[in-house]
This record gives C-alpha cells, sequence and structure tokens, in this order.
C-alpha cells in the first residue's frame, strides 16, 4: 500500500494535498453553531451540481417544450421528482446557508486582515449564485419565470442612453423568448457552474493559506507548539469532518421534512403562479421574485428614480464587497466589540429581514415609505463602520481562545 | 422604463383586486379516499371534460393510483378511441374555443397547485345569476369568468345576496353576504358541496400524482437520518474527549 501511496506521491503531491488541506490543517478548536454553514453551503452546491446533471437529462430548453419537460419529469421520470424537489429545495436551502455562513463572517470579523480575500471571493461565490438563481429560476417556464426575468431584465433598461440596447442584447430578443432560454440554459448549467466551482476553490485556496477566524477573533497562528503547531488548534479531519457530519445530518432531517412535505413552502420556493405556463400575453396579478432576491428588490422599489433605484439595488451588494476596509477596528469577534456594534448589527438584521418581507408585498405608499426607512439603516450600517472602532477596546481580547 | 412601470402598476391593481377577494370556504381533501378520487374523476370525466384538458395525467396512472382495474377505465372514463397510456386530452380546437368562451379553456393538470383547493371549492359553488353575462351567470371567486356553470344540473340555480357597503376611500361597494337557491337541482346542498369536495380532490391529485409517494417515502428518510443523528453524534462524543 505505502508502495503505491509512494508511487503517486512521487508523481503528484496527494499525501501533501491531504496533509495541507484536511489532516494537517489546524482549525481553532472552539467553533460554534455558526461554523456549520461553510461545510453545508459545499453540500448544497454537491446536491445542485448532481441532481442538476440529472435534470438536464430529462429537461428542453425550449419554450415551446420546457414546461411539458418540467412536468414529465414530475411525473414519468422514475424518481424524477426526488430529483427536481432536491434541485429546488436546494436552490432556497443554498440562500438560507450562504446568508447565515455571511452572517458568521460579519458578526466575528472573518471579512478582517488578513482574511480580505477569502471575503472577496466569497463575495464574487454570491454574486454568481444569485446569477445562478436568477437564470435557473427562467428554466421551468412559468409565468413567474416568465414575467420576473422580463422585470429583472427591463432594469437594464434604466441605464442610460444604452439600457434598452443591452437588455435586448442580454435577452436576445425583444421580449423574453425562446432564444433567452437557450441562453440561460447555457449558463446555468455550463457558464455559471464552471465559476462557482472554480470560486469556490479559491475560496477555500485563500482560507487555508491565512487559517480560519473563530468565535473570539483570536489569532491561533500566534501561538505555536514545538512542533509548529498552533496550541488552540485540532486538525480538521478528524475532528471538523466527525463534527461536521453531525451538522450535516440535523441539516439534512430539516431540508428533507421541506423536501416531502412542503416542497412549495408555502408559494416562497416554488410559486403558485408557476404551475402556470409562461404566456407573454398574460401578466400575473403580482410579481415578486423569489424570497432570496427580495432584500434587494424592496431597495430597487424604494427609490423613487428607476435608474438610481438600480444603482442602489447593486450598492446594497457593492458595500458587502468593500465591508473589509470599511470596518477600521482592530477587534475582531462581537464578543469584545462595543454595544454600539452590536446594536448596528441587530439594527442591521432588522432592517435586512424587514427589506425581504416588503419585497414580497405590493408597493402600497405604507409599504414604501417603510422600505425607504429600512434601506436608509440598510446602508446606514455599512456606512457607519468606520466609527464602530472608535467605541471598541474597552473589553481586553484574550490571548487564547475562551471555547465557551 | 414604461414596461416596469406597467408591471409594476399592474402588480398594485392586481393585488388590490386579490384583496378585496371573497372568503375562501374549505375544501376537505384525503389523497387516501380512493372512492371520493373515482367520483371525483367521474365528475371530472363527465362535467369538466368536454371542454378542459388534463394532457400530464395519463390514464394508466389514475388507473393504477385510484385502484381501478383499466378496463374498467377504458369503459367507463374514456369515450373517444384514445389508449390507456394517453394524456387526459380534449378534441375540442383552441381556436374555436376561443371565439366561443373568450379565452380557450386552461388545461386543468396544475389548477390545484396554482390556484388552491379551497379557492377550487369556493369558485364551483359560486356560480350566481347574472342576466348582464353571456351563459347567465356569474362568479363569486373568479369576477365575470367565461366559464358556464356546468355543474348547475347538480346543484340548481342561485342568486346572490350582497349588502351595500362604504369602503375605506367612502365608496360605495357591494360586499357579497350569502347564496339564495331559486331553483332546485338533483343533489341536495350537502350532497353537491360533497360532490365538488370529491372533484377538487380529484384536481388536486391530478396536480401532483405522486404527492402520496413523497409523503409515504418522507417519514422513513427522516427517521433513517434521525437513527443516523444518534451514531454520528457519538462518533463526534468519541473522537472529541480529548479536546479541552
Amino acid at each position: 500500500m505505502s508502495g503505491f501511496v509512494n508511487w503517486i506521491d512521487d508523481r503528484f503531491p496527494m499525501t501533501k494535498v491531504w496533509n495541507d488541506h484536511l489532516a494537517k490543517y489546524y482549525a481553532p478548536k472552539n467553533f460554534n453553531f455558526w461554523y456549520y454553514f461553510g461545510s453545508l453551503a459545499f453540500l448544497v452546491l454537491i446536491n445542485q451540481l448532481l441532481t442538476g446533471v440529472w435534470l438536464t437529462m430529462s429537461y428542453k430548453p425550449d419554450a415551446a417544450l420546457a414546461f411539458d419537460s418540467v412536468e414529465y419529469i414530475m411525473r414519468d421520470v422514475n424518481w424524477g421528482w426526488l430529483i427536481r424537489y432536491m434541485h429546488s429545495t436546494g436552490a432556497s436551502a443554498f440562500f438560507v446557508v450562504v446568508y447565515l455562513h455571511m452572517f458568521r463572517g460579519l458578526i466575528y470579523g472573518s471579512f478582517k486582515k488578513p482574511r480580505e480575500l477569502v471575503w472577496t471571493f466569497g463575495m464574487l461565490i454570491f454574486l454568481a449564485l444569485m446569477a445562478e438563481a436568477f437564470m435557473g429560476y427562467l428554466l421551468p417556464w412559468g409565468q413567474m419565470s416568465y414575467w420576473g426575468a422580463q422585470v429583472i431584465i427591463s432594469l437594464f433598461g434604466a441605464i442610460p442612453y444604452y439600457g434598452e440596447d443591452i437588455a435586448l442584447w442580454i435577452r436576445g430578443d425583444f421580449v423574453i423568448s425562446d432564444a433567452t432560454l437557450n441562453r440561460f440554459f447555457a449558463f446555468h448549467v455550463i457558464a455559471v457552474p464552471l465559476v462557482l466551482v472554480m470560486l469556490v476553490f479559491l475560496h477555500i485556496v485563500a482560507l487555508h493559506k491565512v487559517g480560519s477566524n473563530n468565535p473570539d477573533g483570536v489569532e491561533i497562528k500566534k501561538l505555536k507548539d514545538a512542533n509548529g503547531v498552533p496550541l488552540d488548534g485540532i486538525a480538521f479531519h478528524p475532528y471538523y469532518s466527525v463534527k461536521d457530519i453531525v451538522g450535516i445530518v440535523v441539516f439534512l432531517i430539516v431540508f428533507c421534512a421541506i423536501m416531502f412535505y412542503v416542497p412549495e413552502m408555502g408559494g416562497y420556493f416554488l410559486e403558485h403562479a408557476n404551475f402556470i405556463p409562461a404566456d407573454p400575453l398574460k401578466t400575473p396579478e403580482h410579481i415578486a421574485p423569489l424570497w432570496y432576491f427580495t432584500p434587494f428588490y424592496a431597495i430597487l422599489r424604494a427609490v423613487p428614480d428607476k435608474f438610481l433605484g438600480v444603482i442602489a439595488m447593486f450598492g446594497a451588494i457593492i458595500v458587502l464587497f468593500i465591508m473589509p476596509w470599511l470596518d477600521r477596528s482592530k477587534v475582531k469577534s462581537i464578543r469584545y466589540r462595543s454595544i454600539v456594534f452590536k446594536i448596528a448589527v441587530a439594527i442591521f438584521v432588522i432592517s435586512f429581514m424587514a427589506l425581504c418581507y416588503l419585497g414580497m408585498q405590493a408597493a402600497t405608499p405604507m409599504n414604501t415609505l417603510l422600505s425607504r426607512v429600512f434601506s436608509i439603516s440598510y446602508f446606514g450600517f455599512f456606512l457607519l463602520m468606520p466609527l464602530y472602532g472608535l467605541f471598541d477596546g474597552k473589553k481586553e481580547v484574550p490571548e487564547r481562545v475562551t471555547n465557551k | 422604463m414604461k414596461k416596469i412601470a406597467a408591471i409594476l402598476m399592474l402588480t398594485i391593481s392586481g393585488l388590490a383586486s386579490a384583496s378585496s377577494g371573497v372568503h375562501l370556504d374549505s375544501a376537505s381533501v384525503d389523497l387516501t379516499d380512493k372512492p371520493s378520487l373515482q367520483r371525483g374523476a367521474k365528475y371530472f370525466v363527465n362535467y369538466c371534460m368536454s371542454c378542459h384538458s388534463a394532457k400530464y395525467m395519463r390514464y394508466s396512472r389514475m388507473a393504477r393510483d385510484l385502484g381501478m382495474p383499466d378496463q374498467m377505465v377504458q369503459s367507463n372514463l374514456m369515450f373517444t378511441g384514445e389508449k390507456i397510456f394517453d394524456g387526459m386530452t380534449v378534441s375540442m380546437n383552441p381556436k374555436d374555443s376561443k371565439r366561443w368562451f373568450g379565452t380557450p379553456p386552461p388545461d386543468l393538470s396544475l389548477i390545484a397547485r396554482s390556484r388552491g383547493a379551497d379557492w377550487l371549492y369556493t369558485y364551483l359553488r359560486g356560480f350566481y345569476q347574472d342576466e348582464s353575462r353571456p351563459f347567465g351567470v356569474n362568479n363569486i371567486a373568479f369576477k365575470d369568468v367565461g366559464m358556464p356553470n356546468v355543474l348547475w344540473e347538480l346543484q340548481g340555480t342561485q342568486k346572490a345576496v350582497f349588502n351595500d357597503e362604504t369602503d375605506s376611500d367612502g365608496i360605495p361597494v357591494k360586499v357579497f353576504d350569502h347564496f339564495e337557491k331559486t331553483t332546485e337541482g338533483t343533489l341536495s346542498t350537502e350532497e353537491f358541496d360533497k360532490a365538488v369536495n370529491d372533484l377538487v380532490g380529484f384536481l388536486e391529485y391530478v396536480g401532483e400524482p405522486g404527492k402520496l409517494e413523497r409523503q409515504e417515502l418522507g417519514w422513513k428518510v427522516i427517521l433513517f437520518l434521525l437513527f443516523f443523528l444518534v451514531i454520528a453524534y457519538a462518533l463526534k462524543k468519541e473522537f472529541w474527549k480529548d479536546i479541552h
């Protein structure tokens, strides 16, 4: 056996890669609940890739056949319904775990020096994921697929002077049509997944270069034993591999409960109107994007001017990108930061959830007013970041992790 | 730009009309009640399928799921020489039906998933006399619908009683109160409600024929995961016992 391993190792760094990234990759020993969502995001990515491959075997990217082929999968393909529900539930689950994963980074300061690139690659993953979800939602060719895409693509029309031409270029037609469906299919099954997988690779390479942060925001690499192993570090494998299995099983229990018993999730995961085939002549009563886009949609609608609204919507994502340079505090973890930061985070969470809700509702005057208030507090949280550090320093950051 | 504005406007007006919608009565659908689903299939074939298809539903699948021999389905529920594995299609030409009804009658394969069982239950019992409409009836759940009351023989006819009220903007509006029977049908009100419930149950089944199979598999998978959780947790405990 060792002869075989040596043969490989002389030609390919198998043992080295195994050790560098698993058996001798030292992670802080005090990971808590929030640290499950990275491995869960990876699990959901694998789920989406595998179920996606099998869906592609029966799906037809053709405006005349797409809707029928989805029902064919649901009714006639052996286990097709299961594969389809795994994929559709997985899409929402992806955003749930990614939002929680990002929130973890936010509260424990995992985006700060030296992890700026880990965060940047992560944000690029988030961006690619949004593109992937948006284009994937057109494929069932239901009413919401069609009109949701129509609304979002016509946003590009708000760009001055070139806007309408850009929207036309994206659609490949004057309205959403077979041409749009085909190119979205190409992007959804080939281009964006490739980008996603490469970004995930870069995200992990960057992480393993600098090492994981932890709930105390302490750099474990500062204190090492005689062998160069961090005193507060434990090998990712087997310690975190066995721990993550527990997290994965708990996640799968929740995932299966939803998938087997409420796959539509009351219209939040699969919208009711999407069970009606796309009809370019009939606008549905209420067009709303799926829940994971609604915070940004609410910000878009909160701005009276359409073009500025589009800028605000993209700005809401750009502020996340520049967070490592906005937050000047030396203290990483929320545990040792001032009450000012804690209140700011609480306001941010409330704003994000409120915008998520408001983006699903009709734009009544009251809802628009609320959207404006929460849009301001959303941006306020980020733009005031340089100031939060001024209040820190009262609580001392420990030398070692606390393991509580 | 104008498109977005138009879409947002439609969204708002659509929601406004949806929020002023009537109270929906609750259907009580039981997908394990095969006799009820079989009766629903009979009503569907006899009263709906002259105009509406359920093209994704194969006769053979229905026969198997509802516990009917193929022969029984062929002689009782199939009239136009289809094969048992065909979908439940209609021969009505969409061009003709568009001329007759204003819009071609939609395929009903997924109607229970887009509208919901309660809406269907309210809609099918909600036709009332309205001489201003082409077929002499209007509907309480779907105003100015292009469909005649195909179940009138069973239900009889009814008129709707509205109360005069004013809305929050002070504009007088008519608010639906109750129905009054004008002629008796072949079924009593209770019998008719039960028949409609059977039909709605059948449409619910047609919307997702694999629903029972899904629910039947789900708890087994979750039970396995719970069992596996115990093992996974014990494994984690064992590995972590020397980490402090």
